[in-house]
C-alpha cells in the first residue's frame, strides 16, 4: 500500500483537507472523496473537455491531472455557479433559453470553460467563439446553440 | 387535442434544463452506494483467437481484489444473448443468429471483448488487476474486409457455419431485368460508405444494488431500453420481473448503441452484486467504448439505375455487403433500412435488391443514429447525379421529375421494412420542400451568378442539394401514466430512457395542452420501471411519436375524467366546462371553478364508495401502437469551398427543410437537426473507425478518432414544413436521426460540384482531407 498524501485544497469557497493516493485523478477527488458529481468524465485522455474545472480560476482538465496537484490550490466547479436558493446565472439561463444542451453531459464542463472565457473575452465575436468552444466536444447539439447561448450570456440582461 | 392547444408548437424551454446546468442530473457514475465495489474487464487483445487458458491466480492474490471471474465460474448463466430483432418475415431469407456471449469461452472474436471480470475495493485496483491475469490466446487469422470474408478458405469465425455470409436477403417490386431492357441510359457504380463510432460523450456504465432483506435488485444502467433490461435480467437471474428495478436516469447520450442488449457488462454485473451481497459499478472508459460499444460500419454496394432519356427513374438493381461485425444480435434492421431507404421520396416501380451479411473480427455492429439509412440515401443520391450529369439534367430537375406527388400517399413500396410491416409511406409533400430548400439556399443565383464569379476568381465552389426520407416512429407500443395530484400538479411516467431528447418537456407540453395546466406543472419521469413497466425503449426515432401519443391519450383520458366529475360537481353539462389554468371551470364570465388539486381530492374521498365503473383520483393509464411508422422527409442544401491544395472542405452554408409532421417544440426540433447534421458532417469527413488487417482498431482515442468542434460545424438554417401524419391523433413524425441521413450524399454532390474542373467523382464516404487529396491527384494525373 503506497502512503496516502495529505492535501489541502479550496474548492468552492469551502476549505477541504482529505488523505489521498498520491495516484488519485483530480476528477476522481472531485467526484467521489468530495462528492461533486456535476463534474462529468467523457474521455479519461484530456480531450473532450467535460470534466473542466477552474483551477485557481484557469480552465482545466480535471481528468489529466492529480489530486496532488490541487494541494495548496483553488478549484471551482460546476456546482458553485448557480446563486445560493439554486437560481441560474447568466450563462446558465443564456444555456437554458438557447437550448443550449441537450443531454447535459458534456455541459458542466462547457460552462467552466466559458466562464473563464465570458470573464476574459467579455463581448466575443462568433470565431472567438467556436474558438473557445473548439476545446469541448459535444455530440448532441452540434454547437449551434451553445454560440447562441454564449451570444446571449455575453450582452446579457437576463437574470 | 382540445381546441386551445397553448403549448403545442411553441418554443417551449425544457423543464429538464435547471437540474443539468447546476451539475444536480443524476447519471449512472454518479451512483455511489456504501460498500460498493467496482468492475473492471479484461478484455481480448486479438481480434481472432483460440483460448487456451486464464490464469487468475496472480490477481486474485492483489490486495483488495474481492472476486475475478471467467466463462467457467458462470456456470449455467454462461449462455448466448438473445436475438433482439428477429428478421422479418421476407420470404427465402436466410439469417443466422450468433449472438454474444458474457466472458468468452473457447473463442476469441474481437479486440474488446471480454475475457475476465475482476471485482475489487476501487476502480484503481480492479484496474491493476487486470495486468495480473494471463490470457493464453492462440492467434488465428482475421476477417476484416467483406469480400475476403467471403471468400472460399476465409478463416471461419463462427465454427457451426459454413461460411461467414450472416444473412442472405432479396427484396423485389416489380420486374428490374424488363425496365432496364427499356432504359435509354443505364448508371452503375461500386459504392463505400463507412458508418463510426456513435462516440456519445458519455460511456456506458452500470450500477448494481441487491438488497437481500427485500430480495430486490436496483440496476442504474445507460440504457436506452429499461423495461427490456428489466425483464430480461429477471428472466436470466430467476427472479420475478417486480423484484428488478431499472433506472436508466439522465443518460448522456445515446444515438444507438445504448439500445443494443444485453452487453456483457449488463449481464455480469447483476449476477456478481447478487453473489457477493454488495454493491457493483462499473464505468466504462473511451478506449473501452471503442472496442466494447457497439458501432455502425461499412457497406459495399454495387448498384445500377435504369433510366429515361427524361431522367425518369425506371428501376434500381443493388446487391451489396454489410458489415456486422462479431456477431449478430440486433438481427438486419440495419441492411433493411439501408434497402428500403435507398427508395427515398422517388416513384422507383421496379427494384431489386439483394444483400449479404458478414461476419467480421470486429466490434458488434447495431444501430447507430440514422441506422443504415445513410447507405441507402448515398447509392441513390449519387446514381442521380451521376444519371444528371450524363443526361445534361439539372440536378435539382432530375429529383423533382422522379419525386411521388402529393396524391401517392399512402404509398405502398411492395417491400418489407425492418418492423416487420409492409413499407408504406403515411403521407408527405416532397415538391415544396425541395422547392423551399432551393431557394432558400438561392440554388439558381449561386449557378448561374456566383459560382462562375467565384470560380473566375480561382475558387472552387460548390453547391449540393439531396433528398432523404426517414422511416420513424414504429411500434409495438409505449404507455403512459397521467396523474394529477392533490397539489394540483400533474405526474407523467413513461416507460422509455431519455437521452436529452427534451422528454421532460415536450411529453409535458402535450399533458399540460389536454389538462389546462402550466407546462412547469408538469413532472415527467422516464426510464425508470419502478414508475412504468410497459414499453419497449427509445430508437428509430419514436419517442415523441409513440410516447408522446401515449402521454397525449392518457391526459386525454384524464380529461374526460375531470369534465365528467366537474359537471356533476358544478351542475353542468361537460360541454359548458373548459379546463384552463389549473382549473375546470363554466366557460363564459365569473363561471364557477374548481382547482385540479381539489377536484382530484374530492376524486379520492376518505369516505364513500367508489362506484362500479370509475376509479378513485384523476389518473389514467394509455397506450399507443401504431401499426406502422410515420415517414418523414427533407432536404439538405449547402455550399462550400474546396481548397484543392489542402484538400479542406469549408462549409460556407448548411440549410435543412425538412417534413417532420406536426412539430411539438420548434427549439428542440432544430436542436435535433444540428446535432444530426453535425454527426453526418463527421461521418462525411472527420469519423472513420480505422482497422487493420489483423483486425486492429487503429485509432480507438479521441485524439485519433475526430469529432467535429465548433470549428468544424457552421450554422444550420432550417425550415420547418408541417405534412401531419394520418397515423396518430396529433400528426406526429420523428426527427432524430434526420439531421445526420443524408449528409454524406450532400457532401458527395457538393465536393463533385466544386472540382467539376478537375472531374473528381466521390463514391465513397467518409472522406478526409488526405483521402480527397487522393482523389484530386488522381484525377489530375487521369485528365493529364
Amino acid at each position: 500500500m503506497i502512503a496516502k498524501i495529505s492535501i489541502d485544497v479550496i474548492v468552492n469557497g469551502l476549505r477541504r483537507r482529505r488523505e489521498v493516493e498520491p495516484r488519485l485523478l483530480l476528477s476522481d477527488f472531485i467526484r467521489q472523496d468530495l462528492g461533486l458529481t456535476g463534474t462529468h468524465v467523457g474521455c479519461e485522455h484530456g480531450v473532450c473537455g467535460a470534466c473542466t474545472i477552474l483551477f485557481d480560476g484557469e480552465p482545466a482538465r480535471s481528468c489529466i491531472m492529480l489530486s496532488v496537484q490541487a494541494d495548496g490550490h483553488e478549484i471551482q466547479t460546476i456546482e458553485h455557479l448557480a446563486g445560493p436558493s439554486g437560481e441560474l446565472n447568466p450563462l446558465q439561463t443564456a444555456f437554458r433559453h438557447e437550448h443550449g444542451l441537450q443531454c447535459g453531459f458534456c455541459t458542466p464542463g462547457l460552462l467552466m470553460t466559458l466562464t473563464a472565457f465570458l470573464r476574459d473575452t467579455p463581448n466575443p465575436t462568433e470565431p472567438e467563439i467556436r474558438d473557445a468552444l473548439s476545446a469541448n466536444l459535444c455530440r448532441c447539439t452540434g454547437y449551434h446553440h451553445i454560440v447562441e447561448a454564449v451570444k446571449l450570456a455575453s450582452r446579457s440582461t437576463l437574470p | 387535442m382540445p381546441a386551445e392547444a397553448r403549448y403545442l408548437s411553441a418554443r417551449v424551454l425544457r423543464n429538464e434544463d435547471a437540474r443539468l446546468l447546476t451539475g444536480r442530473a443524476l447519471f449512472v457514475d454518479d451512483v455511489q452506494i456504501e460498500g460498493m465495489l467496482h468492475v473492471a474487464f479484461v478484455r481480448s487483445e486479438h481480434a481472432h483467437g483460440r483460448l487456451k487458458g486464464v490464469d487468475v491466480s496472480a490477481a486474485m492474490r492483489r490486495l483488495g481484489v474481492v472476486a475475478v471471474y471467467t466463462a467457467e465460474d458462470l456456470g449455467d448463466y454462461w449462455r448466448a444473448g438473445p436475438l433482439l430483432v428477429p428478421p422479418p418475415p421476407i420470404p427465402n431469407l436466410v439469417f443466422h443468429a450468433c449472438t454474444q456471449v458474457p466472458l468468452a469461452k473457447d473463442k476469441v472474436r474481437h479486440v474488446g471483448e471480454a475475457i475476465a471480470m475482476i471485482v475489487a475495493e476501487n476502480r484503481y485496483v480492479a484496474e491493476d488487476a487486470i495486468r495480473d491475469v494471463v490470457v493464453d490466446i492462440e492467434p488465428l487469422d482475421a476477417v476484416v474486409d467483406l469480400e475476403k470474408g467471403l471468400a472460399p478458405g476465409a478463416p471461419l469465425i463462427h465454427e457451426q457455419l459454413t461460411s461467414n455470409a450472416a444473412a442472405h436477403v432479396v427484396q423485389r417490386k416489380g420486374d428490374y431485368a424488363s425496365a432496364r431492357k427499356k432504359a435509354d441510359l443505364v448508371v452503375k457504380r461500386r459504392f463505400f460508405y463507412d458508418r463510426g463510432a456513435a462516440a456519445a460523450i458519455e460511456n456506458r456504465a452500470i450500477a448494481v444494488n441487491w438488497d437481500p432483506k427485500a430480495e430486490e435488485l436496483t440496476i442504474w444502467d445507460t440504457t436506452q431500453a429499461p423495461i427490456p433490461i428489466r425483464n430480461g435480467l429477471a428472466k436470466m437471474l430467476g427472479l420475478l420481473e417486480s423484484q428488478v428495478n431499472v433506472i436508466a436516469p439522465f443518460v448522456g447520450g445515446g444515438f444507438g448503441p445504448k439500445i443494443m442488449m444485453f452487453y456483457p457488462e449488463e449481464v455480469l454485473l447483476p449476477w456478481a452484486a447478487i453473489r457477493l451481497s454488495r454493491p457493483l459499478k462499473w464505468t466504462e472508459d473511451r478506449q473501452e467504448n471503442f472496442y466494447a460499444t457497439t458501432q455502425e460500419r461499412g457497406q459495399v454496394h454495387d448498384a445500377e439505375m435504369a433510366f429515361t432519356r427524361e431522367g425518369r427513374i425506371l428501376g434500381v438493381h443493388d446487391v451489396f455487403l454489410f458489415d456486422t461485425g462479431a456477431y449478430d444480435p440486433y438481427g438486419l434492421t440495419i441492411p433493411i433500412n439501408s434497402q428500403c431507404t435507398l427508395l427515398g421520396p422517388y416513384d422507383i416501380p421496379n427494384y431489386e435488391s439483394e444483400f449479404t451479411a458478414v461476419f467480421t473480427n470486429k466490434t458488434i455492429v447495431t444501430p447507430v443514429r440514422g441506422a443504415g439509412r445513410q447507405h441507402g440515401v448515398f447509392v441513390s443520391e449519387r446514381l442521380l447525379d451521376i444519371a444528371a450529369r450524363e443526361l445534361r439534367i439539372d440536378r435539382v430537375e432530375i429529383r423533382k421529375r422522379n419525386l411521388l406527388g402529393p396524391d401517392r400517399f399512402p404509398h405502398n413500396h411492395e417491400i418489407m421494412f425492418q418492423d416487420s410491416a409492409p413499407l408504406v409511406y403515411d403521407s408527405g409533400n416532397y415538391l415544396p420542400t425541395l422547392e423551399q430548400a432551393v431557394d432558400l439556399i438561392g440554388y439558381d443565383k449561386f449557378i448561374k451568378d456566383e459560382q462562375p464569379r467565384l470560380r473566375a476568381e480561382g475558387k472552387h465552389v460548390g453547391i449540393g442539394v439531396v433528398c432523404y426520407v426517414e422511416g420513424t416512429g414504429i411500434g409495438p407500443y409505449e404507455g403512459a401514466r397521467v396523474t394529477v395530484e392533490p397539489s394540483g400538479k400533474v405526474r407523467v411516467a413513461t416507460g422509455v430512457g431519455t437521452q436529452g431528447q427534451g422528454h421532460f418537456t415536450v411529453f409535458a407540453q402535450l399533458v399540460a395542452d389536454a389538462l389546462g395546466v402550466d407546462v412547469e406543472d408538469v413532472r415527467v419521469v422516464t426510464g425508470d420501471t419502478r414508475e412504468f413497466h410497459w414499453g419497449t425503449g427509445t430508437f428509430a426515432s419514436r419517442g415523441a411519436v409513440v410516447a408522446g401519443s401515449a402521454c397525449h391519450a392518457a391526459a386525454m383520458a384524464v380529461r374526460e375524467k375531470i369534465l365528467r366529475l366537474g359537471s356533476s360537481l358544478l351542475n353542468v353539462t361537460p360541454e359548458q366546462l373548459e379546463l384552463r389554468g389549473g382549473q375546470v371551470r363554466v366557460i363564459g364570465a365569473n363561471g364557477a371553478a374548481i382547482g385540479l388539486g381539489e377536484l382530484s381530492g374530492l376524486a379520492n374521498p376518505l369516505r364513500g364508495a367508489v362506484r362500479p365503473g370509475t376509479e378513485p383520483g384523476l389518473e389514467s393509464t394509455a397506450y399507443f401502437g401504431p401499426d406502422r411508422g410515420s415517414t418523414a422527409s427533407g432536404v439538405h442544401a449547402m455550399i462550400i469551398e474546396v481548397d484543392p491544395e489542402t484538400a479542406m472542405v469549408e462549409i460556407k452554408r448548411y440549410l435543412v427543410a425538412h417534413d417532420c409532421g406536426t412539430i411539438i417544440n420548434p427549439l428542440i426540433v432544430e436542436g435535433q437537426i444540428h446535432g444530426g447534421v453535425a454527426q453526418g458532417i463527421g461521418n462525411a469527413f472527420y469519423e472513420q473507425l480505422v482497422y487493420d488487417e489483423q483486425g486492429q482498431l487503429l485509432n480507438a482515442s479521441f485524439m485519433d478518432y475526430l469529432i467535429p468542434t465548433a470549428t468544424d460545424v457552421p450554422r444550420v438554417e432550417t425550415a420547418h414544413r408541417e405534412t401531419p401524419s394520418p397515423f396518430n391523433p396529433i400528426g406526429l413524425k420523428g426527427v432524430g436521426e434526420a439531421g445526420c441521413i443524408p449528409t454524406g450524399a450532400l457532401f458527395a454532390q457538393a465536393v463533385e460540384d466544386a472540382l467539376s474542373d478537375l472531374g473528381v467523382e466521390i463514391t465513397e464516404i467518409p472522406l478526409s482531407p488526405n483521402r480527397l487529396f487522393e482523389l484530386i491527384e488522381s484525377a489530375k494525373a487521369a485528365g493529364k
